[in-house]
């Protein structure tokens, strides 16, 4: 119920929904009030023009042209609501039932019923008619008939997915009869997509009959749907134009109705739990940090400074990146790492400008080899940038075009930046092929990502990042796809590239390991800010670490000493919801260390010029204490803070 | 001889063994040819059998019921209507296969001449419509879909939809219908009917595109918004190449497979409602023949321009399927497999 009156509270479904209501009512009511004047003959007023006794004039016996429109609409709607069960009842017996049936039957009916979807409604409608006999019932069994394959797979398509899940599984292990299967746990799951069918269905079903009617084929005098009326009409249309309007209103405002409810319905049921978007209005100007002095630039490739990335969402902005600040030494390698979600790859994309479509960034500045990224129109941007920035991105599968050639995709960077011809352009790209030692470059060039193994569509990505001579190569989880010995080859590669080019690199990842092996810098991100900025060789040595986070993720990493009759070393908690303004530490929640001020005070990596030479956001670095107090007992000095934040 | 362990094994050894021989993409096409073929012939089976068991005689009833017993007898004999059902059948499928579609009961006119006078002006009809339905549907829902991604412009989102939505419910044969009551009868711009010359064409090409362009360019939105998204997409725009070439050599490919999955439907769809479109404006095609069939209840012509066109919709099938097929050889070969 409260579901149906926020469904009533998205404007296109409410008025869908009343202009569904007319519809009933008139066709409850119409016949009964104005029924016998519809019928009404009137010599003496054939086939007239509107007038004020005639509103739509009248037809060729004299009958007032209104009122046999609004008649109609009992006749119209019922046939098509009676055509719609008939599809409906045949089509979900068709359809369903071979998902408890078994495989076999289950593809010898997905195979009739494809092809019977394939020909039109209204052409097997018109057969259909034709081979009973022109009349309104033919015309509604026609059109119910018409209707039961596109029923069937939908039946079909929703309970082969209830029949593969597990809790159809589990029914069926414990011994749940057939009929229980399809009464209990099949028709349940599979009946919000077939309501907003069958509103579909009646739309459409009412256009069709009236097609039919149209025809000649449908509803036979004396009685009369919207179609008949129109066919009539139109034999009289140099007379009488008008005579069409009423009917044809009729018909487009009653396909309008139950299409728009349908949909509605439908998107309701998509955004369930889901929620809209806020109108921009709603949301208000884009989270971004309060102005400060602009940190120098100081000799960096890149400096990022303040930066935050906020996407709309149903209660306002979603901030998964919030007040980011780091700089980037031509040549260095950089590693991020956290935890998913913690907003490490949503940063790097946004200084790559590769930001999903409606994402807001701001920043104090985010400046590139000498431009302010966010002070450039998009275009002098695009220029600017050229190929200076290379990506290597997550997912090597996706992120391949798959109806593009690995070489055309390339190939694309020579061809327009480089303005090279195609052929040469090609070259260049079998060459940067061979480079990342992909065998038989030139023959492989031809073929499509799908022909690829996972590793060598990773070392493409590679390839197509460095095709370029980039100054600084993003890599966003570059191995994460991979299994450990194609990983280390990756790894290898990107190394080597960032050493022939001199490009410096920021490389993503969940895996602390990768970046040890890499990186110079390793920052540390939780919760959409960087908690700590440090070199990368203290990771070995967890106690020289300051931030909690950052010591129990390297703590968490297992290796050849770990003792392996303890369990692994894992952080309770979940990070924050970042849907909420964030206030005081992200990690607060989950730190044993934490106080007051860590919930009430944001603590700045700016501010914190730390012993260890990085940067550190924390009220209570750690670099003195034993490791054992963050993860295991609490000492006695933390006991206290522990109860502070139970207080709280 | 196989146990259910190595079955899976085994299957694969004949997949592999298979794939060996013959090229996957001319399996592919046979096996649908075949499926088309299997189709019509459920399809003739079905419409012969049903029209001669239902209904009564067609002779009686294309003679009248006044004719002399002797004359329908003779004629009964002359049709090969006396003849076992199974000979009936047998006849009337070897007549098919040499192009013979039957003929009317009343002129004794061939359907097969009837085909070959109508048949272009529909395939133009219904052509030149579907044409300029694919053409202007799938830019118009790509540049609506870049247009409001991210959840961006909702203005243009709600008009868009509300737009498409008003314009996909007003059927063929009414917006025909409104169109000749505007533009041929008050207003004069066009012929009211018929086809001759290239201004004959101007009314009945709208009365079929606009409401399959609506639909159309809506499902082209959708699937452009999923396309967007895709991370090669991501990608492309790494490149910093030029927008226009991202969006027409990367996503547009990505979005027709599903678009001209539905646009096949559509072209369907289409020729079914070119039988009313060429009824409203007495269009010199297979449509205006059928109806007109369909009104002096000339059952020979209707059971043949039946055949005719679910053949035509079959064919535009195993096009479609053809031509998908060769956008995106991943899902052929996965198909055949």
């Amino acid at each position: 119920m409260r579901s149906f009156l926020t469904f009533l509270r998205n404007p296109l479904g409410a008025i869908s929904a009343v202009m569904v209501l007319i519809l009933v009512l008139l066709a409850l009511f119409a016949p009964e009030i104005w029924g016998a004047q519809a019928a009404q003959t009137d010599t003496s007023a054939l086939l007239q023009g509107p007038s004020d006794a005639h509103p739509l004039g009248t037809d060729g016996l004299g009958r007032d042209l209104l009122l046999r429109t609004l008649v109609a609409t009992r006749l119209s709607l019922g046939m098509a609501l009676i055509a719609t069960v008939l599809g409906l009842v045949f089509g979900l017996l068709l359809g369903a039932l071979p998902s408890v049936l078994g495989p076999r039957v289950q593809r010898l009916f997905s195979s009739i019923i494809s092809t019977w979807l394939a020909f039109p409604v209204l052409l097997v409608a018109m057969l259909t008619v034709i081979l009973f006999g022109p009349s309104s019932a033919s015309a509604v069994v026609a059109l119910g008939l018409t209707m039961v394959p596109s029923f069937a797979r939908l039946a079909q398509t929703l309970s082969s997915r209830v029949g593969g899940s597990e809790y159809l599984a589990a029914a069926r292990m414990m011994g749940v009869s057939r009929g229980n299967q399809f009464t209990r746990y099949v028709l349940p799951n599979i009946a919000e997509p077939i309501i907003v069918n069958v509103t579909l269905s009646i739309g459409g079903g009412l256009l069709a009959l009236s097609s039919l009617s149209f025809l000649g084929v449908g509803v036979q005098p004396p009685d009369f749907d919207w179609g008949r009326m129109l066919s009539e009409g139109f034999d009289q249309v140099y007379t009488n134009p008008t005579a069409v309007v009423g009917p044809g209103v009729a018909v487009v405002f009653a396909g309008v109705a139950f299409g728009t409810l349908g949909e509605s319905l439908a998107a309701h049921l998509r955004n369930q739990g889901r929620g809209g978007v806020l109108s921009r209005r709603r949301l208000g100007p884009a989270p971004r940090v309060a102005d400060r002095a602009k940190a120098a630039a100081d000799g960096a490739l890149l400096t990022v400074d303040g930066l935050s990335v906020s996407f709309p969402s149903a209660t306002g902005w979603v901030r998964p990146v919030q007040d980011v600040s780091f700089s980037v030494a031509p040549g260095e390698i950089v590693g991020v790492v956290g935890e998913s979600g913690s907003g490490k790859s949503v940063a790097l994309m946004a200084v790559a400008q590769l930001s999903a479509a409606g994402a807001a960034v701001t920043a104090q500045q985010l400046r590139f080899d000498g431009d302010d990224l966010l002070d450039l129109p998009p275009a002098v941007l695009k220029r600017r940038l050229g190929t200076k920035i290379g990506v290597v991105f997550q997912d090597s599968l996706t992120a391949l075009n798959p109806a593009l050639r690995v070489g055309t995709q390339l190939a694309e960077i020579p061809r327009f930046h480089a303005k090279d011809a195609r052929r040469a352009a090609h070259a260049k790209a079998v060459a940067a092929l061979d480079d990342v030692s992909i065998d038989e470059p030139e023959r492989r060039s031809r073929q499509f990502p799908h022909e690829y193994s996972g590793g060598m569509r990773q070392r493409a990505l590679i390839a197509m990042s460095q095709i370029g001579k980039p100054r600084l190569i993003i890599a966003d989880e570059p191995t994460t796809a991979l299994d450990v010995t194609v990983q280390q080859r990756v790894l290898a590669l990107l190394r080597r590239e960032c050493e022939e080019t001199g490009a410096a690199a920021i490389v993503v990842s969940h895996d602390i390991a990768v970046l040890a092996e890499l990186c110079q810098r390793i920052l540390v991100m939780y919760a959409g800010r960087i908690v700590e900025d440090v070199d990368v060789r203290l990771l070995a040595t967890p106690d020289k670490l300051a931030h909690p986070y950052t010591r129990a993720l390297a703590e968490s990493l297992p290796d050849l000493d770990t003792d392996r009759t303890q369990p692994l070393a894992t952080i309770p908690g979940e990070p924050p919801d970042l849907s909420l303004p964030l206030v005081g530490c992200g990690f607060a929640a989950r730190c044993a260390f934490a106080t007051e001020q860590c919930f009430a005070q944001t603590p700045e990596p700016l501010a914190h010029a730390h012993a260890h030479g990085g940067r550190v956001a924390c009220w209570h670095p750690q670099d003195g204490v034993p490791i054992s107090g963050i993860l295991g007992e609490p000492t006695a000095a933390t006991a206290t803070n522990r109860t502070t934040q139970e207080v709280r | 001889m196989l146990d259910h362990a190595s079955a899976r094994t085994d299957t694969v050894a004949v997949f592999l063994r298979r794939r060996r021989h013959g090229n996957p993409w001319l399996r592919f096409l046979l096996r649908r040819t075949m499926r088309m073929l299997i189709a019509m012939f459920v399809i003739i089976a079905v419409a012969f059998f049903v029209l001669r068991l239902s209904g009564g005689d067609p002779v009686r009833a294309a003679l009248g019921a006044t004719a002399d017993e002797a004359v329908v007898q003779a004629r009964r004999d002359q049709l090969g209507l006396n003849d076992p059902l199974i000979v009936q059948f047998w006849n009337y499928l070897v007549g098919i296969l040499h192009g013979d579609l039957g003929a009317s009961l009343i002129t004794g006119r061939s359907v097969s001449e009837l085909v070959e006078n109508r048949l272009p002006a529909t395939l133009e009809l219904a052509g030149i419509s579907f044409a300029i339905v694919l053409l202007v549907a799938v830019p118009v829902g790509l540049g609506i879909a870049i247009l409001t991604q991210g959840s961006r412009h909702r203005g243009v989102e709600v008009s868009f939809t509300g737009i498409t939505g008003l314009i996909a419910a007003i059927p063929e044969y009414l917006l025909g219908v409104a169109l000749v009551v505007v533009f041929a009868v008050t207003l004069h711009m066009f012929p009211v009917a018929g086809r001759s010359g290239p201004v004959s064409y101007v009314l009945p090409v709208l009365a079929m595109t606009v409401a399959s362009w609506a639909s159309l360019s809506r499902i082209a939105r959708v699937e452009a918004l999923n396309t967007l998204s895709d991370d090669y997409v991501r990608t492309a725009r790494s490149k910093r190449i030029p927008a226009a070439w991202v969006y027409f050599r990367h996503a547009l490919p990505n979005m027709l497979t599903a678009t001209l999955t539905i646009g096949g439907t559509l072209l369907s769809t289409m020729i079914a409602s070119s039988v009313l479109v060429e009824k409203v404006f007495n269009w010199p095609g297979l449509g205006s023949a059928f109806v007109e069939a369909i009104a002096t209840k000339d059952y020979g012509i209707v059971q043949g321009l039946a055949l005719v066109y679910a053949a035509i919709i079959l064919v535009i099938n195993l096009a479609v399927d053809i031509v998908l097929s060769l956008l995106d050889r991943r899902t052929t070969l996965l198909e055949t497999t």
